[in-house]
């Protein structure tokens, strides 16, 4: 049976000033604690992102000391946690508080008040976590004290990000408009509810893992390996790593499959094989549950048959499922873009996001297979950048695509495409050069150390010739942060400029019937956030719609057309 | 023009059991995890010293098999809770959940007896760090579910007596803990 909640969020704020920072603070409007997740995910982003450019420009020659030799631990730690925990998932998990709901019908998000509660346990942890990594602590630090403070601020972050899946889930499973049943979700929604229910799997047992480090630093022995000064790489390495961060970017199937609809304005068929593919990818939750690598064996082929199948048969549970799942996922959306769909920058964010997380499945599947020779190269360091851009294109790809829900106004479609170009480019440059260094066996990143990289401070200087690659992807890093930087700087501007700007309200994507049920639908959108107006009310909608398939909005349209 | 057709709110449903049972797979997760590390470095040790318990160090069974056997008259009072909200009896319900609590309170007791009795010191081998990390842990539990008890009887006896789904809800949760004490006790006190 599906329902809906029937509780109304708070009224958006008319006051100024400090009524109106009191608002924000405390309010139960599921479109504003998303976009406190986005806003601090971005400003996560923005500064680790700075930081991989900084390691990256050390790398390319190894004569130059831009960077004191001691705080590269710092550093690694900070780019790794900081890129994976402070920037991709609450990118990821801001953008889905915000339109999930609206996606269902609902009129609010199932426990808002613990979704906000989430959003400061994550915001008050994210500040500690730097604050301790800046004073020698996090990953591989020096001063046991910031490390066991990084260590509890991490478990904040993660406990704060788990509060924020168990609402999202809730909804999907509680709050649906009357007459959608699961089958009639929105892709995007059930990816959601896939990510939600393989992070809730995932992350606690990297919480759990961090709480066994965090007290073994608070009373440090030396017979403990847990107090170990690599314990949190040991013990906690996987949780920072493929294919756990791959979790966070299941949405980014859900997220090309709903752009690619309205850019189409056509069913997307087969939609139980998308929905079983998408669901595919989340099986490789089962990742966090080993708590280790799961690889193919060196010399794998000599193997007998019962060592092959020892291996064979985890590996194709945490790697293949979700390699499988993401490539089903990715050609169904892709194959209906055959029928010339209409040219909407979302659905372009989508495509390259969606193309970078299933290439990321695949090399997170290469890199686990003994033979291939990676563990401890930076082949892994470029899979990792890989997955979090894919997150970041799909953030920006859902601000540009949703955004006049939250804000009432549309970002120009000519300004965004080249955009979403310069973002997928950058992000090519920046992983992929790292990946073919990764087959030179340059040494990869310090923390976390999969597999022989656990030296690699020593070995930041290397042999051989590799100043190429790293220039390429440092240069990738900087174009990704530029392309970032634009991306905020035309959201502000076309969400809060003058509406005479010509990047405001685009008339190319604005749908010109006044008075029309769709009015509000700017990319001929076929699920229920779009029969509500543009910004959505508090209540999100004036009346509880009545759901008759997976598609309301095009069968509306069908209709439409069908009487004139 | 055609529109979306509009129908009455209808009331939510079972949002408090299923963000319970959510919460309650979280911490499953959780503890599942952190013991699957914990037998992993056990059998690590054993391969290596041919020890895991530091020297001294009894483990008191008494009081751990007390506080399995207490799980599962817990579980049959938070049962016997949902049993009388569905009958609209106060008085059962109330004397119900306030026992729950109460049961909850005498097994965080029992836990820091263990405590006492075993006194491993925090500093030290890899099984201390582990065994109060996953004994914490769970008093922490045990200390949220004799909250959740308390709430769950101050709404109910306040008048809320048609909120049953927290009453069900309060069940599942003690339900979990008490599978989830099954496992600790056979991962700590038994296998040790």
């Amino acid at each position: 049976m599906t329902t809906i909640d029937t509780s109304a969020s708070s009224a958006p704020s008319a006051g100024t000033g400090l009524a109106c920072v009191g608002d924000w603070l405390t309010t139960t409007d599921h479109k504003r604690i998303g976009r406190l997740y986005l806003g601090g995910g971005g400003l996560g982003f923005l500064g680790a992102v700075v930081v991989a450019v900084l390691l990256g420009a050390e790398r390319i020659s190894t004569g130059s000391e831009l960077l004191n030799g001691n705080s590269l631990p710092q550093l690694f730690g900070f780019e790794r946690f900081g890129l994976t925990y402070l920037g991709l998932a609450p990118l990821i998990i801001g953008i889905a508080l915000a339109v999930v709901p609206l996606q269902l019908g609902a009129r609010s998000l199932a426990f808002p008040r613990l979704a906000l509660a989430g959003f400061w346990m994550w915001l008050v942890g994210a500040v500690l976590a730097v604050y301790s990594i800046l004073l020698n602590g996090g990953p591989n630090g020096g001063n046991t004290r910031f490390v066991e403070l990084f260590n509890m601020s991490a478990v904040l972050v993660i406990v704060g990000l788990i509060a924020a899946v168990v609402c999202l889930a809730t909804s999907i499973l509680t709050t649906r408009a009357p007459g959608m049943n699961m089958r009639r979700v929105p892709y995007f929604s059930w990816s959601v509810l896939i990510a939600s229910l393989a992070l809730l799997v995932a992350l606690p047992v990297v919480a759990g893992d961090l709480v066994f480090t965090w007290i073994a630093y608070r009373y440090p022995s030396t017979g403990n390996v847990l107090s170990a000064s690599t314990a949190i790489n040991d013990w906690v390495g996987f949780g920072f790593s493929q294919p756990t961060t791959l979790l966070f970017v299941v949405p980014v199937f859900g997220f090309f499959a709903e752009t690619a609809a309205s850019a189409t304005g056509r069913r997307l068929a087969p939609r139980g094989i998308l929905f079983t593919a998408i669901g595919l990818v989340g099986v490789a939750m089962f990742a966090s549950a080993v708590q280790a690598p799961v690889t193919l064996r060196p010399a794998f082929s000599a193997l007998d048959l019962g060592d092959k199948l020892a291996d064979l048969v985890p590996f194709a549970l945490v790697h293949g499922l979700p390699l499988l799942g993401a490539f089903v996922a990715f050609a169904l959306v892709a194959k209906n873009l055959a029928s010339r769909p209409a040219i909407q920058a979302p659905l372009f964010f989508g495509l390259f996001a969606a193309l970078l997380a299933l290439t990321a499945a695949a090399a997170s599947a290469l890199f686990h297979i003994g033979d291939a020779a990676l563990a401890g190269t930076t082949f892994e360091e470029g899979n990792w950048l890989m997955v979090v851009f894919s997150g970041a294109l799909v953030a920006m790809g859902a601000v540009a695509y949703w955004g006049p829900k939250w804000w009432g106004r549309t970002m120009p479609n000519k300004a965004l495409l080249p955009l979403a170009l310069l973002a997928f480019l950058g992000a090519e440059l920046a992983t992929l050069p790292l990946m073919i260094a990764g087959f030179a066996d340059q040494p990869g990143a310090i923390f976390p150390a999969i597999g022989t990289g656990s030296d690699a401070v020593v070995n930041f200087e290397y042999a051989g010739n590799p100043s190429l690659w790293n220039t390429v992807s440092t240069v990738g890093l900087a174009v990704v942060t530029l392309a970032v930087l634009a991306f905020v700087a035309l959201a502000v501007r076309s969400f809060r400029g003058d509406v005479n700007d010509p990047l405001v309200n685009d008339p190319l994507v604005n749908d010109p019937l006044v008075n029309d049920p769709l009015v509000n639908d700017p990319w001929n959108g076929q699920t229920l956030e779009w029969a509500t107006s543009s910004p959505a009310p508090g209540n999100n909608f004036a009346e509880v719609h009545i759901v008759a398939s997976a598609e309301p909005l095009l069968d509306l349209r069908v209709a439409e057309k069908s009487t004139r | 023009m055609h529109a979306l057709p509009a129908g009455p709110v209808p009331a939510p449903r079972r949002q408090l059991f299923v963000g319970t049972a959510l919460t309650c797979a979280g911490l499953a997760a959780l503890l599942g995890g952190m013991m699957a590390l914990y037998l992993r470095l056990r059998d690590q040790s054993l391969a290596a010293s041919g020890h895991w318990l530091p020297d001294g160090v009894e483990v008191p069974m008494v009081p751990a098999n007390v506080m399995l056997c207490a799980m599962l008259p817990i579980a049959i009072i938070s049962q016997w809770a949902v049993y009388s909200a569905k009958r609209d009896d106060r008085v059962h319900t109330g004397v119900a959940l306030w026992l729950v609590a109460l049961l909850g309170v005498a097994m965080i007791n029992a836990q820091v007896n263990i405590y006492e009795r075993m006194a491993v010191p925090a500093t030290g081998e890899t099984f201390n760090t582990m065994f109060y990390a996953l004994t914490g842990i769970m008093v922490a539990l045990f200390g949220a579910g004799a909250l959740f008890s308390a709430v769950t009887a101050f709404r109910y006896l306040g008048g809320r007596t048609a909120d049953r789904e927290l009453v069900t809800a309060h069940a599942l949760y003690w339900y979990f803990l008490s599978f989830a004490f099954a496992m600790l006790w056979f991962v700590i006190y038994v296998t040790k």
